[in-house]
């Protein structure tokens, strides 16, 4: 446990140099050594997929990552992802279908999202229910987040066509 | 009613914030100096503290203090109880026990806790509290419930030499007398075990002390703020005055962050304060599970007492209610199943009586549903049991036996949470019902699709039950509307939020009213600085009571428009209409002037006021139900049993609710999807699992299944119908519970006619296991 470490994480573009001790969890490295506290933590034992982000592109949980592991790879969270003023397809169409209600859980519905909406464009609710079922929500009850997807996908997809 | 805003699906004004991760959630908060506390929480359920030994911790760099119980000296005090005795209950025997804030002398649940530490950051206070010895001696554990309540039981509270927590009877006309006279008489017992609520967020507090200013500020994820702050000043010897708090962005309450006078509430603020530096905790999900309360422990011995065609003459519910270790949330739970027991139906003769026992498992408080649901389960089994018996079709017995229209509102006889008697008030119940049918195709599933699939060898089967839900009681809740100098209108009310929208539906109130859009009312909950008086968000109230506040208030100030713009424009009341933020004379538009103009002339900075006129455009408005709002509704699922694995697919789910009129269908709608997740959770999936000695086996969420999207149905197919309560003037009722009442007895009567009525299922949760053993006896 003793020393620490520099790292430097891309985190939404940006690098951030910083001394950690090797135990510090990725998702604490995000949410108070960074402060982008939009990534949350629901179980810290990998299971309910609240603290999801984008580990070099792919839908990682971030309580089970050090962050000396993320030295020089690429992080995205939830606040890379879109704005207030412009938000992402995926967030728009979890507002326009009630996708959610606390919204605790959403960062990481949206970070498990981002790759599957972008290869996917007419996901059957089979397919959607697969992708998000290493997510846990206690609000919604998960249909409108299956019509969500199916919407954000239809977005994404028309406006490339 | 012709509307603008109210009844209409707007979208949540709230939701691009927290999309974007821009909401402050209480982790969030960051401020100078802060630290970081752990609890040390006991590895035994029962057990006599001998000694804490904290020297190793507090050698620990970066360690700044270490407190058991005798360290808090006289501050050390057992917490008052959060919902009083049901002393309007005649001859209810109740003993008290409210929550130590950390063991003293002894333990009574795995979890509680024994010692915290404070320390620079929440790494090193957890290693801290791994470096401390306790020293303790092992007490048996009580975990059953009967078996608690006998004379030779383990006692966890000596000092009234009895397990027994409360003794509480009710009867309406004689079942004694019904049973006599009855053709039939069918007994059955139910045992349903315990969920956690299970919120993605787990509980929060920061309390920081400020010497400068004397003042304490806290930051928590509290569904009952206001009593909270009270508390906290209380214990502290404060002004309520001293003490701010306010709640954050809250990740899904459920019921159990309601709890008051906990370890974090009572000590995290002394600490605070000793130490002059601000401190900050944060539940861990192991935590969650071992020490936020929980619900769903009772057994029930029933006797339904019915005629030759099945009509009830008269039920009788003998139930054991596990409360925990300690029963600082009164009765609540135990009163809630009391009135929900005769559900949908005429019961002529009705007798319940509740034995509350003291365990060693986690204090009991409510979790959505609360109580309703084991109601629920035990009429709707006891009809199927009955309806097998009798040879009756399960929909012939209901129908049979439901309350009609015509009959409402209706005095049921027993006294419920809110210490009144329960009175529905409003509801079409046939026509849920009805509906229901409709919507799944009953008869045509029953004579035609289920005979065939049978015949493949398919196991498919149907079940369908009512449910009634008590919502939006008492006491009151109050809200403060003005409009300010800007033109923006504020609005304060004393309930917190947890995801049920109330910044977008509480909005749509004020903006019909005020003739602005709903984007330009601001909303605050849960903000003790803003708003001190009211309860809490419980109860499936905060619409219907805070709701009809905020709307009350509303109708003050848009009189008190109406009077200035009068004044402002010299024209009579009736002919002005107040719309797109202004007031115009209703036939000359260019005479007109700003809310923001008129709520300024109403606040003159010079000049003389009359006599008698409160300045600026405000009003502040309480409402307080004489009885609760009764919500019902009918559930159909029709679901398919592998017979190998006993693995349970829904095929169809529909779901017809009666919430009387809506705010917002949208948000109402995801309401109850939410819920019907808890009641399959509770049906097939969830179940906190204590061992013999008390030990919680499944304390994650690897271990503990919250159903995911893979288990839900296909589709949850909503219907309604619309009763409006005559009891507010928005003809209102609650929604918030209704998804979680009436899952179990209907997925469980599915399963039984998937299965031909081979099994019969007296216990909730079900599971494939549990499945598998009943079909193989």
């Amino acid at each position: 446990m003793s020393g620490e470490y520099k790292i430097n994480v891309k985190v939404n573009g940006k690098n951030y140099e910083r001394m950690v001790e090797p135990r510090l969890l990725l998702s604490d490295f995000i949410r108070h050594e960074i402060g982008l506290t939009g990534t949350h933590v629901g179980c810290e034992h990998g299971v309910c997929g609240t603290c999801t982000v984008l580990f070099d592109g792919l839908p990682s949980r971030s309580c089970l990552i050090f962050a000396v592991q993320a030295h020089r790879h690429e992080v995205v969270t939830v606040e890379g992802l879109g704005s207030i003023e412009q938000l992402h397809p995926l967030q728009k169409a979890f507002q326009e279908k009630h996708a959610l209600q606390c919204g605790y859980c959403t960062p990481g519905f949206l970070m498990t999202l981002v790759p599957f909406v972008e290869k996917h464009s007419h996901p059957s609710d089979e397919e959607i229910r697969e992708a998000i079922g290493g997510n846990l929500c206690r609000c919604t009850g998960y249909e409108n987040i299956v019509e969500a997807v199916k919407l954000a996908s239809a977005m994404m997809h028309t406006s490339k066509e | 009613m012709d509307t603008r805003y109210i009844g209409k699906p707007i979208k949540r004004l709230e939701d691009p914030r927290l999309l974007t991760g821009q909401a402050l959630f209480t982790d969030d908060v960051h401020l100078d100096g802060l630290l970081h506390a752990a609890f040390l929480r006991s590895d035994y359920a029962h057990a006599r503290i001998k000694s804490i030994d904290v020297s190793e911790a507090l050698k620990r760099p970066g360690v700044i203090a270490v407190y058991t119980a005798e360290d808090f000296g006289d501050y050390w005090h057992v917490g008052p109880l959060q919902v009083p005795p049901p002393i309007a209950i005649p001859n209810a025997k109740f003993h008290a026990k409210g929550l130590p804030p950390i063991a003293r002398g002894k333990v009574r649940f795995s979890g509680e806790p024994l010692a915290v530490v404070v320390a620079e950051s929440r790494y090193i206070a957890e290693d801290a509290a791994g470096d401390i010895l306790v020293d303790v001696e092992p007490l048996d554990a009580v975990v059953d419930l009967e078996k608690a309540f006998e004379d030779t039981s383990v006692l966890i509270h000596e000092d009234i030499g009895t397990n027994m927590a409360a003794l509480v009877k009710q009867e309406k006309g004689s079942y004694a007398e019904a049973a006599a006279k009855a053709d039939f008489i069918i007994k059955r017992k139910f045992h349903i075990d315990r969920g956690s609520a299970g919120a993605m967020e787990n509980r929060a507090l920061i309390a920081s002390w400020e010497n400068r200013t004397q003042s304490m500020t806290i930051w928590t994820n509290n569904q009952a703020p206001i009593p909270l702050r009270n508390t906290i000043a209380s214990n502290l010897g404060l002004s309520d005055s001293q003490v701010h708090v306010i709640t954050a962005f809250t990740g899904g309450g459920f019921g159990p962050k309601i709890m008051t006078s906990q370890a974090d509430d009572v000590l995290l603020p002394w600490i605070s304060k000793k130490l002059n530096r601000p401190v900050k905790w944060i539940e861990d999900r192991r935590e969650n599970f071992l020490a936020t309360t929980s619900e769903r422990d009772q057994v029930h011995y029933c006797e339904l007492a019915l005629t030759r065609d099945g009509k009830i003459l008269g039920f009788s519910d003998v139930f054991y209610h596990n409360t925990g270790a300690y029963d600082p949330y009164g009765m609540t739970v135990p009163l809630n199943t009391m009135t929900h027991t005769m559900g949908s139906y005429i019961v002529p003769n009705f007798y319940t009586e509740v034995r509350m026992v003291f365990t060693n498992k986690m204090v009991v408080s409510p979790v959505r549903g609360a109580g309703r649901m084991y109601g629920n389960y035990v009429m709707e089994r006891m009809l199927d049991a009955a309806a097998r018996e009798l040879k009756l079709d399960v929909v012939e017995i209901r129908r049979k036996n439901l309350i009609q229209p015509e009959m409402l509102p209706l005095h049921t006889g027993i006294t419920g949470q809110d210490f009144v008697e329960n009175v529905i008030d409003s509801g079409n119940y046939p026509e849920t019902l009805r509906k229901a049918l409709e919507m799944i195709g009953y008869e045509k599933f029953v004579k035609e699709d289920q005979p065939k699939l049978r015949a493949q060898g398919k196991k498919v089967g149907i079940g369908i039950v009512t449910f009634v839900e008590g919502t939006g009681v008492g006491p009151y809740e109050g809200a403060k509307v003005t409009i300010e100098g800007s033109g923006k209108i504020n609005v304060a009310t004393g309930i917190s939020s947890q995801g049920q929208g109330h910044y977008t539906s509480f909005a749509q109130i004020v903006a019909e009213q005020l003739g602005v859009e709903p984007k330009d009312v601001r909303i605050t909950t849960g903000d003790t600085d803003q708003f001190d008086w009211g309860a809490g968000t419980f109860a499936s109230r905060g619409m219907t009571v805070a709701g009809t506040a905020i709307y009350l208030a509303s109708v003050n100030v848009r009189k008190k428009i109406l009077k200035t713009a009068s004044k402002a424009l010299n024209a009579p009341e009736e002919e002005l209409e107040i719309s797109g933020g202004e007031v115009r004379v209703a036939d000359i538009p260019t005479k007109s002037i700003k809310l923001g103009d008129l709520a300024n002339r109403a606040n003159p900075t010079r000049g003389v006021i009359e006599p008698g006129v409160e300045p600026g455009l405000e009003a502040t408005a309480y409402y307080g139900p004489p009885y609760g709002a009764t919500g019902q509704g009918s559930v159909a699922i029709i679901l398919e049993v592998d017979p190998e694995t006993f693995e349970v697919k829904i095929q169809r789910f529909v779901l017809v609710h009666d919430a009387g009129n809506i705010m917002n269908p949208m948000i109402v709608e995801g309401q109850i999807m939410g819920g019907v997740q808890m009641g399959l959770g509770n049906a097939f999936y969830e179940e906190i699992a204590y061992d013999e000695y008390g030990q919680l086996q499944n304390a994650s969420l690897m271990d503990y299944l919250i159903p995911s999207a893979t288990e839900m149905p296909p589709k949850i197919e909503l219907g309604h119908v619309v009763s409006p309560s005559p009891l507010n003037p928005l003809g209102l009722k609650g929604v918030g519970e209704a998804g979680a009442i009436p899952i179990p007895s209907c997925f469980h009567q599915a399963i039984e006619n998937a299965l031909e009525n081979k099994i019969e299922i007296t216990a909730s949760p079900m599971n494939p296991s549990r499945l598998f053993e009943l079909t193989h006896k």
